[in-house]
């Protein structure tokens, strides 16, 4: 969909340096939120007794998620390659339907401005989501 | 007709009742022209936009956003019926604005974004539901009038 700009580039990993220190926290806020707000993503997650925000099933998958975007921080020159096993997990272990890439990001960006009011100005914002735009096609790719 | 619980009732009647209108439209508007940039398309005559720093100070932007927001006043005035309340509105979208409606969506993510950065953790999840099925339902009347 999109090649990331210098620009583009440099602002999320400034962003990125920024905010990894609560990755931990944006991540379980960002999932609690999805399964709240798109019920739908519960249907993926029918193997957790407690879905509930604060359960340690949700805390911990959020973790597992901004690991994933720390990685593709780490590997933005070329997420394709670098999130290549990842996509292989999504299409054939997972089998997510790629929709809720976009449904997950938009939490995510609701996390950072509730968090990073003042960092998260729309410059920031755009460049953020063409970066998670850029993830979700890698993490697509191998889909068919 | 849409059914709205007591919670979503409350909770879209508490957070705008919070809202400047002229402090959270032109950033939300601000936002969606960043963030968004072919929705610039529709505000050719509103002279500067050429980066964020103008559209962001743009006087033009400021007082739309703040038309946008009390716009949506009428919604949240008349929860019961926003299908009928923007008939008007979304003649006019459609047959003098001529704005492409899947456009009315990045503006209430934009709105969504803006409301969760100044109400930080008090925007839980039950709220952003809440919220998002609020804009959800005017997005869709808006476009209710399109042929």
């Amino acid at each position: 969909m999109t090649t990331l700009s210098v620009k583009d580039k440099d602002t999320v990993k400034a962003f990125w340096a920024k905010v990894s220190g609560n990755a931990d926290e944006i991540g379980a806020d960002a999932v609690a939120r999805m399964l709240v707000v798109y019920p739908q993503t519960k249907t993926y997650f029918s193997h957790w007794k407690d879905q509930s925000p604060n359960s340690p099933a949700v805390r911990k998958h959020g973790v597992t998620v901004m690991l994933g975007i720390g990685e593709a921080v780490a590997k933005i020159d070329d997420l394709k390659a670098g999130l290549a096993s990842l996509s292989e997990l999504h299409a054939f272990t997972l089998r997510v339907d790629p929709a809720n890439f976009k449904i997950l990001s938009h939490c995510i960006l609701v996390v950072m401005a509730t968090m990073f009011p003042n960092e998260f100005t729309p410059e920031v914002h755009v460049s953020l989501d063409k970066f998670l735009a850029s993830v979700a096609l890698a993490l697509s790719e191998k889909y068919r | 007709m849409v059914e709205w619980t007591d919670f979503e009732r409350a909770t879209i009647q508490d957070i705008f009742s919070k809202l400047e209108y002229e402090v959270v439209g032109p950033k939300a508007l601000a936002r969606c022209l960043v963030v968004y940039p072919w929705t610039q398309r529709y505000f050719g005559n509103f002279g500067n936009l050429y980066n964020a720093a103008a559209i962001t100070g743009n006087p033009m932007v400021a007082k739309h956003g703040t038309t946008i927001l009390h716009g949506l006043d009428r919604a949240v005035k008349n929860m019961d019926d926003i299908k009928n309340t923007y008939t008007e509105l979304s003649v006019l979208h459609s047959e003098k604005l001529h704005v492409d409606p899947d456009n009315f969506k990045l503006l209430a993510d934009c709105l969504t974004i803006v409301v969760a950065a100044q109400m930080g953790k008090a925007f839980t999840g039950e709220m952003q539901a809440a919220f998002q099925k609020f804009l959800a339902v005017v997005v869709t009347s808006l476009g209710r009038q399109y042929h």
